[in-house]
């Protein structure tokens, strides 16, 4: 441009600044769009990329919960959401979804979850939830922190921002053991359980060797439904379990609601798992297994408000307070009490260990060598195939 | 045109067929009219209606059913993620409810998509499995066509057995749903385990650089598109060729069908077959695309879900996808009513089974609404025959 026309040329450099004025003005808002959607729907990232590594604070946030079944099922879900309860006392905000199914369901409910309500911290509690759908999403949204129930994590393996975490609850399978033990008349137990898979094998030797401990005649019968949730099966192995003359009922399903009522109907005992289900059997509830997931939630959401690092992978027992015991039902005899106590002290002392040898499997074979102790962290528990002696039933 | 037209414009009227015809050609062209938006007509009447009673059910729960209803549509389709989760949900729906849908045109009740689905992800995670070293693209169409196949004929021996023994086909494929089911479970706690998958038993996983991605552009995988052509493939088969020609005239009377020399017991197994094949290539799908394996989370209860659309579709194949789209929506919004209102999950269920039971007691109103129509061409004919005697 010339300098001939000085009009020109001042009206000229005035449209170039309304004009950069203009594009600095609509680029800001876009920026602060940007900052506002980020505010309303994205939740809070963590300061870096690990989530664990540098965490920064959140005093209040979303957390997620993700059940497989009914949270008011007086089992599996039940536990969770008597866990999540607790936690709206911390000043955070709970919301939770039930009967989502292991699908590319759960992977939605995630997503939607963190999109719509803002979640920061999921709990997708149920142990199929895990692979693949949590390590999916956990790459999908790194700033997000999703904490599974299952005890599953791999370091190096699976993302940063994954927490999973579980309970030795064969060792209050244990003393229920004991408790059963002490209580029948017949000297036959019996137990309802979904498939034959190490965690399930576990609790069934657990509660055996529990009984067997305090009455070396009690045998113990199994009968494996197929799956987690299969109310008329239960029902049916129930009932043949105590034609078959047991009389001390005790399950591994998602709820053992039907296995209580039916025990309590046909006028036996029974011991819980996952929660109570006193309420479902006045008469014949003598005690149960139950997971206490309030100490493990409460711990992570402490850790994960103050900023500090939270653990990858978190197991414990009664040490630890991650499992408890139903209290005593009106037919559990003193000597049983005093019995069940002294088991549950040397848990707590750390001063005895479930699975030591030698132990045999029903078929007579040793699987546990004389002279071996197995911790409850050893490797070699978590891929149990075998049934301990005393037990009617097989594995296949 | 109108009835009381003196000239007759129509083959009818020019084929010199009595006076009385032409009002009665008349009305037929506006019942067809009729007919043609009944169905659309009578479908949205019913979804306000069931709208209208879980508004009540709402409200007997203490809540504003508007909010309820916009939380909900803000879950199913007011947002892009909102969306593509609609249509994730839908993709399976799509391909079970052909399971009831298809043999349905033959007058054949088929409840047994899920056992169909079971039996198509399991075959297909085996071929899979079978042949690792292919490269993905022949990996998955094997994999696609063992979906189909196993599926087809899972459904076949239903509609075999009807068709050559009388069996109930309603029974049976629910029966051999259980079976599949079994089956299944057998086969991935035993000979096909994965010895990794300790305690959700599985078959090995047919690797990641394998799977079935994502539809370019959507978070959605490609189950969906595999529905929407089945979709059209059926629609396309049942009413625009001399196989579906032939399928409507067995389901409208089978004796007439079989007096005419139509195959009707080949027709039945063929039907079946593609009915089962469509429900496999839904497991394909699950293993393809979401799990990598086989394991007890194929049993998801799509196969049940699909009847439903299938019913509220009143077993169009077309109607299949729009209905599936709605019914994916309610599972997509159900998470935030149990969230946002704290509504136990069995809402979606009552919600679902007001849907059922009013789209089942619509079906009596088709045909019935012909009597408005009925009354106006009844005065008409008056006229008409008024005209005629001037």
């Amino acid at each position: 441009m010339g300098m001939t026309n000085g009009v020109g040329q001042k009206s000229s450099s005035r449209r170039v600044f309304f004009s950069c004025v203009g594009l600095l003005l609509s680029a800001t808002s876009l920026l602060s769009c940007n900052k506002k959607s980020e505010a309303a729907g994205i939740p809070a990232p963590a300061a870096s990329g690990a989530a664990s590594a540098a965490p920064a604070p959140q005093k209040q946030f979303t957390a997620g919960f993700i059940y497989v079944g009914s949270k008011s099922d007086y089992g599996y879900n039940q536990a969770h959401a008597e866990g999540a309860k607790t936690l709206t006392s911390m000043g955070i905000k709970v919301r939770e979804e039930e009967n989502v199914p292991e699908t590319l369901d759960v992977q939605k409910t995630m997503e939607s979850m963190i999109n719509l309500d803002g979640a920061s911290v999921l709990f997708p509690t149920s142990f199929g939830y895990f692979d693949p759908h949590i390590l999916k999403m956990a790459e999908k949204y790194p700033n997000v922190i999703f904490l599974h129930c299952g005890g599953m994590y791999t370091e190096g393996k699976h993302p940063k921002n994954v927490g999973s975490y579980f309970g030795y609850i064969d060792e209050a399978q244990y003393v229920a053991g004991v408790v059963a033990g002490m209580t029948t008349k017949t000297n036959k137990l019996g137990f309802v359980a979904a498939k034959p898979i190490p965690q399930v094998l576990r609790n069934i030797n657990s509660y055996t060797l529990g009984a067997r401990s305090v009455n070396p005649k009690v045998t113990l019968s199994v009968i494996f439904t197929g799956d987690w949730s299969m109310p008329v099966k239960e029902a049916e192995a129930s009932n043949s379990l105590i034609d078959q003359g047991a009389d001390v009922l005790s399950c591994h399903v998602d709820s053992p609601k039907v296995v209580i009522e039916t025990a309590e109907r046909r006028g036996v005992f029974s011991t819980g798992y996952h929660a109570s289900q006193a309420a479902l059997a006045p008469k014949g509830y003598l005690t149960g297994a139950e997971w206490n997931w309030e100490t493990v939630y409460k711990d992570y959401v402490t850790k994960i408000q103050k900023g500090l690092p939270w653990e990858h992978l978190v197991r414990g027992g009664f040490k630890e307070g991650f499992i408890k015991m139903s209290p005593y039902g009106a037919a559990v005899s003193d000597a049983a009490k005093a019995k069940a106590e002294e088991a549950k002290k040397k848990f707590m002392d750390g001063t005895f260990l479930i699975y030591s040898g030698p132990l045999k499997d029903n078929a007579g074979k040793e699987v546990i060598a004389a002279g071996t102790q197995m911790a409850q962290r050893d490797i070699k528990l978590e891929s149990m195939g075998y049934l301990v002696d005393g037990v009617k039933g097989s594995v296949h | 045109m109108t009835q009381i037209s003196p000239v007759p414009t129509s083959p009818a009227g020019a084929s010199g067929q009595a006076p009385s015809a032409r009002p009665a050609q008349g009305r037929a062209a506006r019942t067809s009219l009729l007919k043609k938006f009944e169905p659309l007509l009578i479908s949205c009447a019913s979804i306000c209606a069931t709208l209208l009673l879980f508004g009540v059910f709402l409200v007997v729960d203490g809540l504003n059913p508007l909010d309820v209803y916009e939380v909900m549509f803000r879950g199913a389709f007011g947002t892009w993620f909102s969306f593509q989760n609609t249509l994730q949900r839908s993709a399976p729906l799509m391909l079970t409810a052909l399971c009831t849908a298809l043999p349905m045109q033959l007058g054949l009740l088929v409840i047994g998509g899920e056992g169909a689905l079971v039996v198509g992800g399991v075959s297909a995670a085996v071929v899979g499995l079978s042949m690792h070293d292919a490269g993905s693209y022949t990996m998955l169409t094997a994999m696609l066509l063992a979906g189909a196949i196993s599926g087809g004929l899972w459904i076949a021996l239903v509609g075999a057995l009807r068709a050559y023994r009388g069996v109930n086909e309603t029974i049976s494929s629910l029966l051999m749903s259980y079976i599949a089911i079994a089956l299944m479970n057998h086969l991935v706690e035993g000979a096909l385990r994965d010895p990794e998958s300790l305690n959700k038993p599985a078959t090995r996983h047919i690797g990641d650089a394998n799977m079935l991605g994502p539809i370019p552009g959507l978070d959605v995988h490609w189950g969906l598109i595999y529905g929407v052509v089945a979709c059209l493939f059926g629609f396309v088969l049942m009413k625009r060729t001399i196989f579906g020609f032939a399928a409507a005239m067995t389901g409208g009377n089978m004796r007439a069908a079989l007096l005419s020399g139509l195959r009707v017991r080949q027709l039945m197994v063929l039907t079946c077959f593609l009915a089962g094949a469509a429900a496999g290539v839904a497991g394909m799908v699950e293993v393809a695309a979401v799990h990598g394996r086989a394991n007890a989370s194929l049993v998801a209860g799509y196969g049940y879900t699909g009847i439903l659309v299938a019913f509220v579709a009143r077993q169009n194949p077309l109607g299949v996808i729009p209905v599936a789209l709605i019914l994916g929506g309610i599972g997509a919004s159900g998470g935030l009513l149990q969230r946002n209102f704290s509504l136990p999950d069995a809402s979606v269920k009552v919600l679902e089974g007001i849907l059922f039971m009013v789209i089942l007691v619509s079906e009596t109103l088709y045909g019935k609404l012909d009597l408005w129509s009925f009354a106006r061409s009844a005065t008409a004919r008056k006229s008409a025959q008024a005209g005629a005697v001037a």
